[in-house]
This record gives structure tokens, sequence and C-alpha cells, in this order.
């Protein structure tokens, strides 16, 4: 590229997209990269669920059934890696991607070349992560946590791989929320003062904040790794002086504030939403920034909360449950606002809201069985067991996956141009809500009754709940088969949607055309567009 | 916060190829290198992988040193407005705070195990009964000269300084020299960025070389250091736990300080084609955080594994 044809590009703003498949792998526009993060997230979705559903399987009765324990292993390690890396952190991305420079009035993301490199790492790491499972002595067997000496001593020597992909996909996630951190603090149409942001993109400020913060302890903690499985240091190896304990403690370091990265961006989603649906401004919205503010402070200093079996001084055990609880308390503030918002609005129940209600109630049923693990002496009970299992599939599937197809049904009309088909949302979300209640509800009293997770069998007191989380299982795993087919026939044609798209919506994005132009905002929008939310 | 007449021309730069091959070359580097780790794990050849590591790291500098010499091209030719220069500088400072964590994680290991996980080994406190129970003869001690199993992990060798804080101590003490080093070359690197803007290129060229001579005599007192360590003093990788803070704690500090020389030597070739304007610089700048950086974990890792 000759620097006197960039310079042609540059006054030459008014065209579409390139043609052909190079416009997918050498773009540097927003939408597109916002796109590949969308199906690249689906994709992953569909592979993880795929997984999700052989152990389902194996679980429909007592007894080993279709595949081996070992196998069995592999299967829980790679859906829980695939679904938190590789679904619904990208998705996430994707939303920021598509919706951030929208939102804010700026022409792109700050960075649009290297934005394009967060997106093309992710494929090339998953297929490193997932060709693992071809090799000899199989893919990742220790549960996503990986702890040593699990994922050290004991691990395949294909541990090596996973270890890379990690650091791949860590390069991914800092140089994606640098830019978006960059994008926001830069970019801001005039007029667009920080406490005039939509939500979703304050909730992203925070979340890109969290995960630069954390993603480079992964990468030390699995270099640690590395290095203990091949160059003899002695980090997890009490022999040596190390601490098996020590990679449990650097892992949820960045695995709690990682947890908060995976429900932060839906936060900001459904305070879009509902108040779009409810035809009133959110409730409350300073006080919605601060709370969101301080969990992700208090995500830096709950995370022992995860090991309180493993043993740790009675000091710590107080200081991490107290910590915890506190987390309930700007959690509150944000449903108590949610519901403040529906109070007395004029409601109605697109598929968007009716995502967005279902995150709100079962989000805060996850939310509850988090403060009973916080409780350090009920943790003794429910520690591995499926109780953890019901926990956190109610914050992250009708919680962070709820909130995901929630945006994709808001925002599609934006993006493609076309309304959806309501009565195929509809049908897709009353599907996926009754799967999804079937297939974690019981767990919960699967775990209190002390059915360990991670368990390619099980005692025979425990059939009945495992066959009806089983069909549940099933049944939500088929109905995400509808959205793609939605999803579809929405790019191919249906009634043409509006530039606002729906009647309460507030916010720039509803200001441009749609679908949105390939470029959008290049002259900043007339500040008399943004309003306080 | 955005001004309006900036806004309105900001460079979105047209598609580009760089980013996608370059995720081709760094997966076949690591590709590559898990490759050749395994091959050794299981004795088999290293050639095949090798290579893979090699072209995919070829790949991916080519398309690095491209990606660059393209920034530099559209900022000299007039692309860049304050506004997208502004970007650069907040990517460059999110960067170093990325990598300000990275270190955080050994540094919390090194201080776990030395006031926790070593101690409760010991026996000390609520914790200690399962010392007791596993090595009831394992003393703790900092440095860790006796493993508590002695045949997984080789102990080092006797004879570890005892460290005296008199002025003829730290004469004769490697690593406080190399403090020095480094110190000085942050002053020297400064001095230099004094010259840039006083437009003073002669005295920034003089400066640079002294900079980047300076990183260079670093990193050869880090292989003494770590020449006396090994064979001296048998410290090593498998020597327990002190070897694996005091080799991975410096051996990722030594990494950057390469790295960061490396920018300094390509900022000096910079400043000799005469590149960089009085207020138009940031490259060299981005160059300066990160060599000041290297210096600050430095301190960190002169007080906290060689002092204390």
């Amino acid at each position: 590229m000759s620097a006197t044809h960039t310079i042609s590009d540059a006054h030459d703003h008014h065209h579409g997209p390139a043609k052909g498949l190079t416009r997918w792998l050498y773009t540097t526009n927003h939408k597109d990269i916002g796109s590949l993060y969308l199906w690249f997230s689906f994709t992953m979705f569909l592979l993880g669920g795929a997984f999700a559903l052989v152990i389902r399987a194996e679980l429909f009765q007592p007894g080993l059934q279709f595949i081996e324990p070992a196998f069995f292993n592999q299967m829980t390690t790679m859906h829980g890696l695939i679904m938190v890396f590789g679904a619904v952190m990208p998705a996430f991305v994707g939303l920021a991607n598509w919706l951030i420079p929208l939102m804010i009035g700026a022409p792109d993301m700050a960075l649009p070349r290297m934005n394009n490199w967060s997106f093309w790492l992710l494929p090339f790491a998953f297929t490193i992560m997932v060709s693992t499972m071809f090799m000899e002595g199989g893919g990742p067997n220790f549960g996503w946590t990986f702890y040593a000496p699990l994922s050290t001593t004991y691990a395949p020597p294909s541990t090596t791989f996973f270890i890379f992909a990690v650091h791949v996909m860590g390069a991914s996630s800092i140089m994606g929320s640098i830019n978006v951190i960059a994008t926001i603090l830069n970019m801001r149409a005039p007029g667009m003062t920080f406490m005039k942001m939509p939500l979703f993109v304050w909730t992203w400020l925070i979340t890109a904040y969290l995960l630069i913060a954390v993603m480079p302890v992964l990468a030390g903690v699995v270099t640690m790794m590395l290095f203990d499985i091949h160059f003899g240091t002695s980090f997890f190896n009490a022999a040596g002086g190390g601490d098996p304990v020590l990679f449990q403690h650097l892992f949820w370091f960045f695995g709690h504030p990682e947890v908060y990265i995976m429900i932060l961006p839906a936060f900001g989603i459904v305070s879009a939403i509902i108040p779009t649906f409810a035809r009133k401004r959110l409730f409350g919205y300073d006080s919605m920034v601060y709370a969101t503010a301080s969990i992700a402070f208090l995500s830096f200093i709950v995370w022992a909360h995860h090991m309180f079996t493993v043993g740790m001084p009675l000091a710590g055990q107080l200081f991490f449950m107290y910590a915890t609880m506190l987390i309930a308390v700007p959690t509150g503030v944000k449903v108590f606002n949610w519901v403040a918002t529906m109070f007395r609005g004029a409601m109605t129940f697109e598929t968007p809201m009716l995502f967005a209600i279902a995150f709100v109630v079962l989000f805060t049923m996850g939310g509850f069985t988090g403060v009973m693990l916080a409780i350090t002496p009920a943790d003794f009970q429910y520690h591995d067991t499926y109780f953890v299992v019901a926990h956190f599939h109610y914050v992250l599937v009708p919680g962070a996956v709820f909130s995901i197809m929630a945006a994709a049904y808001y925002w599609l009309p934006k993006w493609t141009g076309y309304m959806y088909d309501e009565t195929l949302g509809k049908l897709h979300f009353w599907l996926s809500f009754i799967g999804v209640n079937l297939l974690f509800f019981p767990q919960h009293f699967l775990g209190l009754a002390g059915m360990p997770r991670r368990i390619p069998d099980y005692a025979l007191q425990f059939a009945n709940f495992n066959w009806i989380s089983s069909v549940g299982g099933f049944l939500f795993g088929f109905s995400q088969l509808i959205l793609l087919f939605v999803v579809i026939k929405c790019i191919r044609g249906g009634k043409k949607a509006t530039d606002q798209v729906w009647e309460g919506a507030q916010g720039l994005e509803w200001t441009v055309p749609s679908p949105a132009p390939y470029h959008t905002f290049e002259t900043p929008p007339d500040p008399k567009l943004i309003h306080a939310q | 916060m955005a001004s309006g007449s900036s806004q309105s021309a900001y460079y979105v730069p047209e598609q580009s190829k760089y980013p996608f091959f370059a995720s081709i070359g760094l997966a076949l580097t690591v590709f590559g290198m898990g490759n050749i780790l395994n091959d050794i794990a299981a004795g088999s050849s290293v050639t095949t992988s090798t290579w893979m590591a090699i072209t995919g790291f070829l790949i991916l500098a080519t398309i690095l040193f491209n990606w660059f010499a393209t920034v530099i091209r559209e900022n000299h030719a007039g692309m860049n407005s304050d506004q997208l220069k502004r970007s650069y500088v907040w990517g460059m400072m999110w960067f170093i705070f990325s990598e300000v964590m990275f270190f955080a994680a050994f540094f919390g290991a090194l201080f776990y195990v030395r006031q926790l996980s070593v101690p409760w080994l010991g026996g000390e406190g609520a914790k200690g009964i399962a010392g007791d129970v596993l090595w009831p003869e394992f003393q703790a001690t900092w440095p860790l000269l006796v493993n508590p199993d002695s045949n997984v992990f080789v102990n080092p060798h006797d004879g570890l300084h005892v460290k005296e804080w008199s002025a003829s101590f730290f004469a004769g003490y490697l690593p406080f020299w190399n403090t020095v080093v480094l110190i000085t070359s942050s002053v020297t690197l400064h001095f230099a960025h004094v010259a840039l803007k006083a437009e003073n290129r002669a005295r920034l060229i003089q400066w640079m070389l002294v900079t980047v001579s300076l990183g260079l005599i670093f990193l050869v007192l880090q292989v003494l250091e770590y020449r006396e360590a090994y064979g001296h003093y048998g410290i090593t990788l498998n020597s327990g736990i002190y070897g694996s803070t005091f080799f991975m704690l410096t051996g990722f500090h030594g990494f950057h300080v390469t790295l960061g020389t490396f920018m300094l030597i390509v900022m000096l070739l910079r400043s000799m084609k005469g590149h960089f304007k009085p207020d138009d610089h940031f490259g060299f700048e981005a160059a300066a955080w990160y060599w000041h950086f290297v210096d600050v974990v430095w301190i960190g890792l002169f007080i906290f594994v060689y002092c204390l």
C-alpha cells in the first residue's frame, strides 16, 4: 500500500464495502469486524453447545452409556473454555464494535487495523485449542479452571498448545480492550459528555479496564504452568517450595473479574432495552454508573470465595465472605433500577424485551444463589456440587447469553434494515426460557442433595432430576437453531425497518438510517441529538 | 474530549492485509514453539517444528516492520489529526498498564511463597500442620536453600551471599551496578528527549547512543549474573521456588529490556534518518515510556528479589 494510494482513499469515504472474501479478511470497518465477531461467537456457541449436549446425553441416566470418562472430562473442559472465551466474550466485543462508535457518534473505532487483528487472532487461537482434542493423549481434561497439578504434573502433552492458545486469546482481548478504551475516551462526539454516554458504553469502558487488568495475570499464570511442565520450575509444586494453591489464587485473581467481564456489558444491554419498551427514561442513570464501577472494584477483592474449601486462615475466609456479600448491594441497586424503570411504564413485549425481562428475573436468581455460596460455612456443603453449576449457569445463560440474544433482536433491524420475524422470535424466546429453566433449575436440587460436578456417572437417587435436566438441555440447544434461522431470514429481507425502529428507542444509533450505512458519523452528529440518558 | 474540527478529519484507514497475515504469523510461531517443546519432551527431532516457528516469526516480524512503516508514512504525509495521535497515546499507555499487571502476577507469586506458603511448609501457623506431616525435617528459610523434597528439586549449593549492607559490599555487588546502569540510562534517555525538543539532532543521537549502550551493558551484566547464579551458586530453574521466582522475574524483565533496547535502536536509526519533530515524536516517546517502565520494574526487582 503506497502512501499516495492511502491518501486518495482518505478523501473518498463515501463508498461501500470491498467485494468478495477479502472484504472480511482485510477489513478495517467497525461494522464488518462487529459482524465477524458475532458470527464467530455464534459458531463457537454451537460448538460449545454440542459439547454440552454430549455431557447431558451421558448424564441422561446413571451408568456409562456413550463416552469414556476420559473423554467426558475433555467435554466439560472444552465446553467451559469455548463458551467463556469463544462464545460470550467475542459476542460482547462484537456488540461493542458495532455499537460503541454508533452510540458515541464516532466515525469508527480508534485503531481500526488493530481492531481487525484482535478479531483474526481468535479463529487461529481456537483452531489450535480445538485441535488438541485430536492430539495424542487427548485435549485438556482438567476443567476450564485448569487447576494445577492436574494441568501440570498430570496433564496431557497437548496442554502446551492449550497454553499458547490462551496466550493468543489474551493478546486479542487486550488489543480489543485498548481499542474500546481509546475509542470511548478519545472519539466521543462534541456534547457527548461522560454522564450522557449510554450505559452500554459505560459498562464496556469498565469491562475493558477489567480485561486489561486481568488478562495479563492469566498470561502470567499459564506461563508459570508452561515453565513447570517444560523447564522444571516449582511454582505449583510443594516439593520445591511452591504451592498448588498459588495457582488457584492467581487463576481466580483473573477469574473473578472475568466473571464480571461477562456480565457488565449485559447490564448495559438490558439498561438500553428496558427503557425503550417501557417507554420511560432509565430510572437512576447515575446510580447505574456508580454501581457498575463499584462492582468492578469489588471484583478484584473477592477472588478467594472460589476456594474456601482449599484452606485459608480464618481472617481470609471472613474477609472474602463479607467482601463478596457486599457485591449484592450495587447489584441490588441495578435490579431495583430496572424494575423501577418498568414500574408504571407503557410496556410492550417484543422479543428483545422478553429476553431482557427474563434476564432481570433469572439473573437475580443466579445472584441469590451467589449470596448463598458466599457464606463460607455453607459453601463447604455446596462446593464442587451441581449447586455451583446451577448458580453460574443461571448467571451466564439466562444472564449473559440471554442479554446477547436480546441485543441481537434489538439491534438486528438497525444492522440489516429489515424487521425480524416476531412470531419466530417469540417462539425462540419461549422455547429457550422453558428449556433453560428445565435444564438448570433441577441442578440446584441435585447439588444440595450432594451430586458432585464434572462426573460422568452418578448415584441412582439423582436419576430423575438428571433426565429432566437433559431434556431441558436438548430443548434449549436445538431452540438456538431458530435464532440462526431468524437472523438469516432477516438478513435476506422482510418488512423495512424505520430509522428509529422502536417507538421508544433513544440514542444516536437510532438517528442513522436502517441499515446503518457502511460509514457513519464521518462528521460529528448535531449536539442537539445528544440527550441525557 | 473530542473537538469538532479534528473529529471530521479522523483518518480511518482503508483495508489492510497486515492484521490477517500477522495472525497467521503469530499462530505459526506459537504452534511451532509448542511443537518444539513437546518434541523435546518426547525426545523426537525438533527440525520441522523449529522451521515452523522461525517461518512464523519471520512473517510476523516482516509484517510488523511494514505495519509500523505504514503508520510512520501516514503521519509524515500529514494524515494523522491530533485526535488520531491521542488514540496512539492512549493505546501505548494502556499497553504499558497491561505489562504492569503481567509483572504483578509474578511479584504476587513471589510475595505469596515468601510470606505464606514457604512458612506454612515449615510448620508455621494454623496451616503449618500440612508441612509438619509432609516434610517434618523441612526448615523455612529465604533464600530457600534446602527444598522440601531435594530428590525432586535439586538444592542450590551453599554459600549464597549473606548481605552485609556496607559500602564495600555494594561496591562488589553486581545487581547494584546493574541498578546504576539502568537508572543512568533512564536519565540519558531523558537528555535525548530534551535534545529532541530543542531540535539539537547531534546531541539527540549522542544521548541515544549512550542510552542504547547502557541497555546493552545491562544485558551483558545480566548474562554474567546468570552464569554466576547457575555455575557458582547452583541456582537454576530446577532448584526449587527460589530459582523459579528469581529466574522468571529477572528473565521476563531481561526480555523486556531486550525489547526496549530494540525499540531504542529503532528510535536511534530513525533519529539518524531525520525523523521526529519537536512537537511530533510520539514513536520516540512511546519507546521512552516503555524504557522508563522497565526501569521501574527493575527497581522493584532490586528491592524485593535482591535486597530484601
